[in-house]
């Protein structure tokens, strides 16, 4: 039944991207300002120039038409603010920067965030547990545009342990700060989830019967409790691994780093056009997939749960 | 035949709802809880001092006092918690951007809730194409450029604080729905619901009585966690000049202020970033305390 549910989201998965191309597109387009505006305005033939260079003065319905065309073959068009580089090429210089780093924060997050949740349950309204969710509301407390600098302040600065930003190329000493900003506030969030799911899990009858016949308490937690516990956590993830793998503005722009986050505020404050609708397809395509294996994981942890 | 047919039981939801409902149990066990009372009774002096705070103090929260630029904390000036880089009072500062924090929080988190929770439960129990129709159109927004979003509204509606509210609600139920759907999706395969079924109970009734009942500690967890969100979510919008505008302020749009002269005028960071935090543990140890007050299991 699985695999046939699969390929049919996979095959849904055309129209929904399809219909969220066409909603930015129209989105952006209708908003005011261009690609051109500038403190001092162009001369108007310079800007018919321009404006025809990249389609801009065909009516908006033909735009469309190419603009779909031209991404069905896979090319996402020019940037209009990088004049030098075409959306692909910079998506794929991008991407991968905010890969390795939101794939690192996300497995930090995940594994303590767990770890804490369930603690914080084990031991619900003991001292342990209000220091837990305390430091984990902390976490969330705090914006990542104070978090940044004071890591920075701290572990660069006074300290002089790591380097306060650049990329390096992916060294694992530049890659140590970013991530640690990027995932505590995820982690705090998988953590309060987890133990709110995991305090109800704990009481009910199943975990009575195991405890009944005498099994060791970690077995419980981790294999028992946890399978059922983990459903909200994986529910939030979907969304969250696409947010946190397309990288952080706040982040990159405090430590340097050439990733995806900041084109999608600089794209849109500047009207790139085609730089934005690249990044919200990578977006699209990253949310459509795990969402797939979140539905998919329900499932495993829930046999069930059926989907007809 | 006909003479049995009267003593056969019905399920009847007016005799089931009398004696101790659920929210009648939840209230008194809600009071019980010292940490839940203890956050209730400091949110509320939050919001006495955020709603009436500006009275005591002489100065405005637009008025600049250029003898006094960054002044620290000072009792004499009537300046309490000090003067940002143009000599703005910052208690009244303080005050003023809670109220506006606060109710975007309130209000974009009143949407999640009724949205998120409904949209989810229903997609969820009914399951098949309606299901797989309503996730869709939840994963198309997610991925909608929300920044664009906001620019359109603030064209066609003008600028305005209720536009905000209504973005940053239009966005955040999205994570809720989700969450609830994934729980519903369980929910629906309990024994529980497959009497309700056997019983002949609507389906609008069993998603109401049985299966929200059983979302409400997921969900009030989940809300305690949206609160900071829309909270930070705003002082994003306000960094990049989309939020509230000046000299108005935010809780957010002031935390974002002070962390960039964190090292020259730490008050400037400290006191509205205190009262955030502060409104935020609280809220957690109230939404815990909901939480463990709505656990049916927990008598």
């Amino acid at each position: 039944m699985l695999p046939r549910y699969i390929l049919k989201r996979l095959l849904g998965a055309v129209p929904t991207l399809l219909i969220l191309i066409t909603i930015a597109f129209f989105m952006i387009r209708i908003a005011p300002g261009g690609p051109f505006d500038e403190d001092k305005a162009l001369p108007p033939e310079i800007l018919a120039n321009l404006e025809a260079k990249y389609d801009l003065d065909q009516p908006l319905v033909v735009q469309y038409l190419r603009y779909l065309g031209s991404v069905l073959r896979g090319d996402l068009g020019p940037s209009f603010q990088y004049t030098d580089f075409t959306v692909n090429e910079l998506i794929a210089e991008g991407f991968p920067v905010s890969l390795q780093l939101g794939g690192t924060a996300l497995l930090l997050a995940l594994v303590f965030g767990v770890a804490i949740g369930t603690i914080a349950a084990w031991r619900q309204n003991t001292r342990l547990d209000y220091a837990l969710m305390g430091s984990a509301m902390t976490g969330i407390a705090i914006p990542n545009f104070v978090l940044a600098p004071l890591l920075i302040l701290v572990f660069a600065v006074y300290l002089g342990w790591l380097p306060a930003g650049g990329w390096g190329g992916g060294a694992a000493g530049n890659m140590v700060l970013p991530v640690i900003a990027l995932a505590l506030p995820y982690m705090a969030y998988v953590a309060r989830l987890t133990r709110g799911s995991m305090v109800e899990t704990l009481r009910s009858d199943f975990v009575r019967t195991a405890r009944a016949k005498g099994l060791p308490e970690w077995k419980i937690l981790c294999k028992h409790s946890l399978k059922v516990g983990l459903l909200p956590v994986v529910s939030y993830l979907g969304p969250a691994a696409a947010a946190i793998l397309t990288g952080s503005v706040v982040i990159e722009q405090i430590f340097g780093l050439p990733g995806l986050g900041r084109y999608f505020v600089q794209g849109a404050l500047n009207r790139d056009y085609t730089l934005v609708m690249g990044v919200v397809i990578v977006i699209g395509v990253l949310i459509v997939v795990f969402n797939l294996i979140v539905d998919v994981i329900y499932a495993l942890i829930d046999p069930r749960i059926r989907y007809e | 035949m006909s003479t049995q047919t009267g003593t056969i039981p019905s399920f009847d939801h007016a005799a089931a709802a009398s004696g101790r409902s659920l929210w009648q149990l939840a209230w008194r066990r809600l009071r019980r809880n010292r940490a839940a009372v203890g956050a209730a009774i400091v949110l509320g002096f939050i919001g006495l001092m955020v709603l009436f705070g500006p009275l005591l103090s002489p100065h405005g929260y637009a008025e600049p006092h250029w003898d006094r630029i960054s002044d620290p904390p000072a009792l004499a000036t009537g300046h309490y918690f000090g003067t940002d880089s143009i000599g703005r009072d910052l208690f009244v500062r303080t005050m003023h951007g809670g109220r506006i924090s606060l109710m975007v929080g309130l209000i974009a988190t009143g949407v999640a809730l009724l949205i998120g929770v409904a949209w989810g439960a229903i997609a969820g129990f009914v399951g098949g194409r309606v299901d797989n129709l309503m996730m869709r159109i939840v994963d198309i927004l997610y991925a909608l450029p929300f920044m664009f979003l906001v620019i359109l509204l603030m064209v066609v509606f003008g600028r305005n604080i209720l536009l905000i509210f209504v973005a940053i609600g239009s966005y955040i139920w999205l994570d809720m729905a989700r969450i609830v759907r994934g729980q519903t999706l369980s929910l629906r395969q309990k024994e529980f619901v497959e009497a309700a079924q056997a019983l002949g109970v609507r389906s609008r009734v069993i998603i109401w009585r049985h299966i929200v009942p059983n979302l409400l500690g997921i969900v009030a967890v989940y809300l305690t966690l949206t609160v900071p969100r829309v909270i930070l979510v705003e002082s994003f919008l306000s960094f990049l000049g989309l939020g509230v505008q000046e000299p108005s302020t935010s809780w957010g749009a002031l935390v974002s202020a002070g962390a960039q002269d964190m090292e020259s005028a730490p008050w400037g960071l400290f006191f509205p970033a205190a009262f955030l935090a502060a409104t935020l543990f609280c809220l957690n140890f109230l939404g815990d305390g909901l939480r463990d007050a709505l656990d049916p299991k927990d008598r």
